[in-house]
């Protein structure tokens, strides 16, 4: 294996979290601008394969201690759910709906019923992607 | 609003999804699945029975009207499919759970067994053209999965031909619909019809029809089948017969509704092509199943042949050779499952794959021979079986139309479907018994279960014609007159 990763190994644990926070504002960007759970999922699922690219294999799955192939299942339901979800309200199939809050520090904020769907989204895209590399680092 | 045409699509996916939680136990993967093509089956008959009572039913995605946002259409002509579909489905799924393929199993077989059939049953019900397109790739991703599950080193080989065939045939579609886009301005399929016949289909719009007609040759097997026989003789019984049954069938329905609905200002070019197209599909058929002595080549070759056969009827382009096509394509989709079956089954039982291996099956298991007999004759469209109406119909049709050449071709074929597998029943279940019945594996009640049933079927929609005709009818004038879709499509509600 690698001999000496230092600089990678400490790179990453600084870029991870720059990485993470990007990926959470294109999620959030999503609604209006570029972005949404599609891409703020790739981005996010970039930083858990920079931390296995890092570190071994072992190492992060006992931090990060996720079947990866239940979460995009899991992400894949919550999508689906949500789109049924406007059933209940007797609307058609994949309805949406946003209202504006009140929120303490955000001040006023539009939230919208298809943040559901899109978190559906981006936990497929993470776990489809990281189970990806994940079973290709296995084959190598 | 009929969020119900939305269920045979989405209540798969979730069965699926919620199936993948529950990997190491085998028992909730297999009834789960069943249950839940149950429900898809008992769903769409229910819409089925809606779509007679009140005409064509539409349902548009998250309520953003048509030809602007995506909407599921439902006539009778998709509804039909989607429930023989669903029907043969979930037998196939029942002889799967009593196969007890176990290595498959726990790599997600039925989860990926759901998603094929999500996939084909929203390729019939969608009234979009690139949604045809999303779904006809839900089918495909799950197909490739389900093509090279198990990692043996045929499927492998079979499957990257597959695979690779599959891409190229996606990608020319996405170009189709990208020209299509770009000179029509829009991909609502209804809104698609009202544009060309506005425009009156110039030359331009029918050089693009042959793109589609390419594509979906090649999704059918129409001409284009030289990646079938091969890869559909690689896999266990059940995902060959869910494969046999639905996933040719899929492609037969996209060239229905593109050659009714949008592209049927020129049939002298486009349906002349398509009549040729078939001929040759039941010619080089024909000679398949007859030169090869593996009895899953023979039934791979037979699906080949029943597509030309169902093709006759929209080349011939009228209301009874269509009504002909929808009776044989419901038939073909029933008695496809059960052939696979049957086949998967005597390799199951006897391990050998050539059929003048093995002799005198029929002693050993009486009800399976008897079984595999009837098959023969419904495939062949003897009366009483299922097969018959359709036949009747496609060639009062095509004689109709004055292609009596396409004709004789289309009952010679029969011919040769019949002698193909007559010969193999004559061989391995006549004649001396090869297998002392001490050494016998026996055939479990549990994988005859589905076969008795869809024989029972077959013969049960040969005798009960009746009850299909107004459903067949119904169909077949929506397809003669895309008015009627379009009206159902578009201005609805």
């Amino acid at each position: 294996m690698r001999e000496n990763d230092v600089i990678l190994q400490t790179v990453s644990k600084v870029a991870v979290f720059i990485v993470l926070t990007f990926g959470v504002y294109l999620f959030l960007a999503g609604h209006h601008h570029p972005g949404g759970g599609f891409i703020g999922g790739l981005m996010l699922s970039s930083a858990f394969v920079l931390l296995y690219l890092a570190f071994d294999v072992e190492t992060v799955n006992k931090g990060l201690p996720f079947d990866y192939k239940k979460v995009a299942a899991l992400g894949v339901l919550i999508a689906t759910l949500t789109g049924t979800g406007s059933l209940v309200f007797d609307s058609s199939f994949l309805s949406q709906t946003f209202a504006y809050f009140n929120l303490p520090i955000f001040g006023k904020t539009e939230l919208a019923t298809v943040m559901l769907f899109e978190s559906g989204v981006a936990l497929g895209v993470i776990g489809v992607v990281v189970t990806i590399i994940i079973s290709i680092s296995e084959d190598v | 609003m009929n969020n119900v045409l939305v269920f045979p699509m989405i209540v798969p996916i979730l069965a699926a999804m919620l199936l993948l939680f529950f990997r190491s136990n085998t028992a909730v993967q297999r009834w789960g699945s069943v249950g839940a093509m149950t429900v898809v089956f008992g769903t769409s008959v229910w819409i089925l029975q809606q779509v007679m009572l009140h005409g064509i039913l539409r349902l548009d995605f998250g309520e953003w009207l048509p030809p602007f946002g995506i909407t599921f259409v439902a006539d009778s002509f998709a509804m039909l499919l989607v429930t023989v579909s669903s029907l043969v489905t979930v037998l196939c799924l029942v002889y799967a759970a009593f196969a007890k393929d176990e290595k498959r199993e726990s790599f997600f077989m039925y989860p990926f067994a759901l998603l094929l059939a999500a996939g084909v049953n929203g390729s019939f019900l969608t009234g979009d053209l690139f949604n045809l397109f999303v779904c006809f790739e839900v089918m495909l991703l799950a197909s490739y999965v389900l093509m090279t599950l198990g990692g043996e080193k045929k499927q492998l080989t079979e499957g990257i031909k597959y695979i690779l065939i599959n891409i190229l045939s996606s990608w020319l579609f996405l170009l189709g619909i990208a020209y299509l886009y770009g000179t029509l301005g829009t991909l609502n399929m209804a809104h698609l019809s009202v544009r060309i016949a506005e425009a009156g289909q110039p030359p331009l719009l029918t050089t693009i029809s042959m793109l589609f007609l390419v594509v979906f040759s090649l999704k059918a097997g129409l001409v284009l089948y030289f990646w079938l026989p091969g890869s559909y003789s690689t896999l266990p019984a059940a995902i060959s017969a869910l494969f046999a049954a639905l996933l040719t069938k899929v492609g037969v329905y996209a060239l229905f509704r593109t050659f009714t609905l949008l592209f049927y200002h020129e049939p002298s070019l486009t349906h002349k092509v398509i009549g040729y197209m078939a001929a040759a599909t039941m010619i080089g058929g024909s000679i398949g199943a007859l030169a090869h002595r593996d009895v899953r080549k023979i039934a791979s070759y037979n699906v080949v042949i029943a597509i030309g056969f169902i093709l006759v009827g929209l080349a011939s382009f009228n209301i009874e050779a269509i009504q002909g096509s929808i009776y044989y394509l419901i038939h073909d989709i029933l008695i496809k499952g059960l052939l696979f079956l049957l086949v998967g089954t005597i390799i199951h039982l006897t391990g050998k794959t050539r059929f003048d291996q093995e002799s005198g099956l029929i002693a050993n298991y009486p009800l399976f021979g008897w079984l595999f007999f009837i098959m023969i004759l419904s495939l062949g469209g003897i009366p009483p079986f299922s097969g018959f109406a359709g036949k009747l119909f496609i060639g009062e049709g095509a004689i109709g139309a004055g292609h009596y050449g396409l004709t004789a071709i289309a009952f010679l074929s029969s011919l040769f479907v019949l002698y193909s597998l007559l010969r193999v029943f004559l061989i391995m279940f006549w004649g001396e018994s090869s297998i002392l019945s001490k050494n016998q594996i026996p055939l479990s009640k549990g994988m005859l279960a589905p076969l008795v049933a869809l024989g029972i079927i077959t013969t049960g929609l040969g005798l009960g014609m009746d009850y299909l005709s107004p459903y067949v009818s119904e169909a077949a004038h929506v397809l003669m007159n895309p008015d009627v879709y379009i009206e159902g499509a578009l201005h609805n509600e």
